[in-house]
């Protein structure tokens, strides 16, 4: 009995003692690998995290082995992983997955029934997948085949994602269509962790519980901070995965090495360049408006885009302006703020963050000044966007095209405006560009786009 | 150079006075520093509770409500002459405190030695003992975190109590707190006999352990208790 309830907490993770909320009993099937591990040349490696940076590991006086301990900073956020502490596993049989039927009714885009069929195939045959689907595709509906064929044949699933946001948006919606079983949502404070499940939705940090767990990972939004830049996030999943198992990337805007590779043929992928309401992605316009920020400091608004904004306040056209930083806001809003009183700005440290995107969704609020953190995720119908300093380095190609990929989400505003205000044209306003040109060429090309 | 809290990178800035005088070694980044709020200025002369913001009520001429209630209590009288805390212990800190004792971030005690070894000055003192941890605690976290502060301080620990009560403080009233005896026990009379004890902590909350702690040393014989807490709550 306590031995199943091991298993339950145990297959395919990684835990520390203290994770462990049961007494230990001595089996077989309880594996033990340490934490931390020294190479030939002395330089310690976390067997939990990946970390071998030496600035990332202290030492402490231990009182439970009572020698010099190494630990690891790195992951200290998850408790302590040092040379005395074991991690704990599961070596005996995994739980058993049974088929569950996927209960949805409704029909994929043709873009989406080609992608999904891609990622069955990559399942079926424990291959790598990158699926480059625009925003606005509908990226979630062409995993729920595959994720079927993959229990149907006692495969494990994960879908992770570097954003909490994106965990708790698709749990309902996963737990929906897969009635029958027991879906894990994982998260900085959340619940499940101790359940064992078929299906998993989490936060990339959460894998760092998990060792060769899952026969199929899906990573969602691959290029997002900070996935992208973290060592020990793509170590987390590579970790997690079992050594064969499929490997499913979605994203926009894949990096440009990438895009290269795809290119060139080394990288598996499939595309969907339309959007599911069959309309072409809005391409965005450039104005050149001089040195804006000379003009702001100033104390006024730089001519052409107060134009720009004057004209959506009287037409009721909510608008997001995203601007190169913080600093910029505070010089920005109260200009804006003089002209209307339905202004509001967010950025990344603001308390009333949600508070004032769901005023943005009433309607309350027309125009929010923000940072490229709202580049992602949110969605307003018949929004409209403004880019105030686009020639900034902050704003990558794909920054540009998740922000130009905010507009003409809805069905019934599937089209709008989104202007770049830059002072000298980069090679990141044209290449965004030309990225959402090309889809939707290629678009038109498959017959995926009405117009 | 990172920050030995959040891992920024840190560019010293190289003034005349660092020209001449030994660089002090910076920990935290400015960023990290300005989150911490020092206690500074009117504060409560036995514990370091600052009155900005307190209520008059809760003030009595230079000391605040609770320790008028402690020293007016003839058990507790007395006890404790000076508990000098030095930062409050606002979110930021919580969370720094957090991961150092609960996570077990060891070498954030290198920060928090500094601040030990600033307040010692003002303090006259023989030994300095740290408030101890139940075995069972002191396993789960690996170090015991007020200990590791005059460790790291470089400076000579003498660890003349010992914890006997494991249950957790946080889910018991004040009053209850109070009237639990025997939290600790001393380890050795001897050490102890007709000494300045220094009590070593890591947040003076209602200053129950520091005052259970402090009687128990009284009663065998210290001459005087006095105390220091990185945080005051
Ligand atoms: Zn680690
Ligand atoms: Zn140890
Ligand atoms: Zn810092
Ligand atoms: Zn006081």
């Amino acid at each position: 009995m306590i031995l199943d309830s091991l298993r339950t907490i145990l297959a395919g993770k990684q835990l520390l003692r203290e994770e462990i909320p049961f007494e230990l009993v001595d089996s077989p099937f309880i594996s033990k690998r340490s934490g931390i591990e020294f190479d030939k040349k002395g330089r310690a490696h976390c067997n939990r995290c990946g970390n071998s940076d030496p600035e990332l590991f202290a030492v402490f006086p231990c009182a439970r082995c009572g020698k010099r301990d190494t630990y690891c900073r790195a992951c200290i956020m998850m408790g302590r992983v040092s040379e005395c502490t074991p991690q704990y596993g599961w070596i005996g049989d995994m739980p058993e997955i049974v088929a569950a039927p996927l209960k949805w009714s409704d029909s994929l885009s043709a873009g989406q029934q080609v992608a999904s069929d891609r990622v069955v195939e990559a399942i079926v045959r424990g291959e790598e997948l990158l699926v480059w689907a625009v925003c606005g595709a509908g990226k979630t509906e062409l995993l729920f085949k595959g994720i079927e064929v993959a229990l149907a044949t006692g495969k494990r699933v994960c879908i992770a994602t570097p954003r909490t946001d994106v965990v708790l948006e698709l749990t309902p919606r996963l737990k929906s269509v897969f009635p029958s079983i027991k879906v894990s949502s994982l998260y900085g404070g959340a619940d499940d962790r101790h359940q064992f499940s078929p299906l998993t939705i989490t936060t990339i940090h959460q894998l760092l519980r998990f060792y060769q767990a899952f026969d199929v990972m899906v990573v969602d939004e691959v290029d997002a901070f900070p996935y992208s830049v973290d060592p020990m996030l793509q170590f987390a999943v590579k970790n997690a995965r079992k050594e064969s198992s499929s490997m499913i990337y979605l994203t926009a805007t894949p990096s440009l090495k990438w895009q290269r590779e795809c290119r060139k043929g080394k990288r598996e992928f499939v595309t969907i360049p339309a959007r599911f309401h069959r309309r072409a992605l809005p391409v965005p316009e450039s104005v050149w408006c001089g040195n804006w920020e000379k003009v702001i400091n100033k104390g006024r608004l730089p001519a052409k885009l107060l134009k720009w904004i004057e004209q959506r306040l009287l037409a009721g056209t909510p608008m997001l302006v995203f601007v190169p930083n913080v600093a910029w806001i505070t010089k920005l809003l109260p200009l804006l703020q003089t002209f209307d009183g339905r202004v509001e700005s967010v950025h990344a440290e603001d308390p009333n963050r949600k508070e004032k995107v769901l005023k943005m969704r009433q309607g309350e609020i027309l125009l929010l000044v923000t940072t490229t953190i709202l580049e992602r995720g949110v969605t307003f119908p018949g929004l409209e966007v403004a880019v105030l300093g686009a020639e900034n380095r902050i704003f990558t190609e794909s920054a540009l095209v998740q922000i130009a990929g905010r507009v003409g989400r809805d069905i019934d505003s599937p089209t709008g405006n989104v202007t770049f205000f830059h002072n000298g044209k980069t090679e990141a306003m044209l290449k965004a560009r030309k990225q959402i040109v090309a889809m939707n060429i290629e678009a038109k090309e498959k017959g995926l786009i009405d117009e | 150079m990172r920050c030995l809290y959040c891992g920024e990178k840190i560019i010293p800035v190289v003034s005349w006075g660092s020209l001449f005088s030994r660089e002090e070694e910076i920990l935290l980044c400015e960023q990290c520093k300005d989150q911490l709020t020092l206690i500074e200025g009117d504060c409560c002369v036995r514990c370091s509770r600052p009155f900005d913001g307190l209520a008059v009520e809760y003030r009595k001429g230079e000391y605040c409500y609770d320790c008028v209630r402690w020293e007016g209590d003839i058990e507790w009288n007395g006890i404790l002459e000076r508990n000098r805390s030095l930062y409050l212990y606002n979110d930021f800190l919580k969370e720094v405190i957090s991961r150092y004792k609960f996570r077990g971030d060891y070498v954030l005690a290198r920060f928090f030695c500094k601040t030990l070894i600033q307040v010692l000055k003002d303090f006259d003192y023989d030994l300095l003992v740290p408030i101890p941890l139940s075995q069972e605690r002191l396993y789960e976290r690996g170090f015991n975190q007020a200990e590791a502060l005059i460790i790291e301080a470089g400076l000579t620990l003498t660890p003349a109590l010992k914890r006997i009560h494991t249950e957790k403080q946080s889910k018991k009233s004040r009053e209850e707190r109070i009237h639990l005896s025997n939290i600790f026990t001393i380890v050795n009379e001897e050490d102890i006999v007709g000494k300045k004890v220094m009590l070593i902590d890591d947040i003076y909350t209602t200053g129950s352990t520091l005052m259970h702690a402090g009687k128990l040393l009284k009663q065998h014989g210290t001459l005087s208790v006095s105390s220091f807490t990185i945080a005051r709550g």
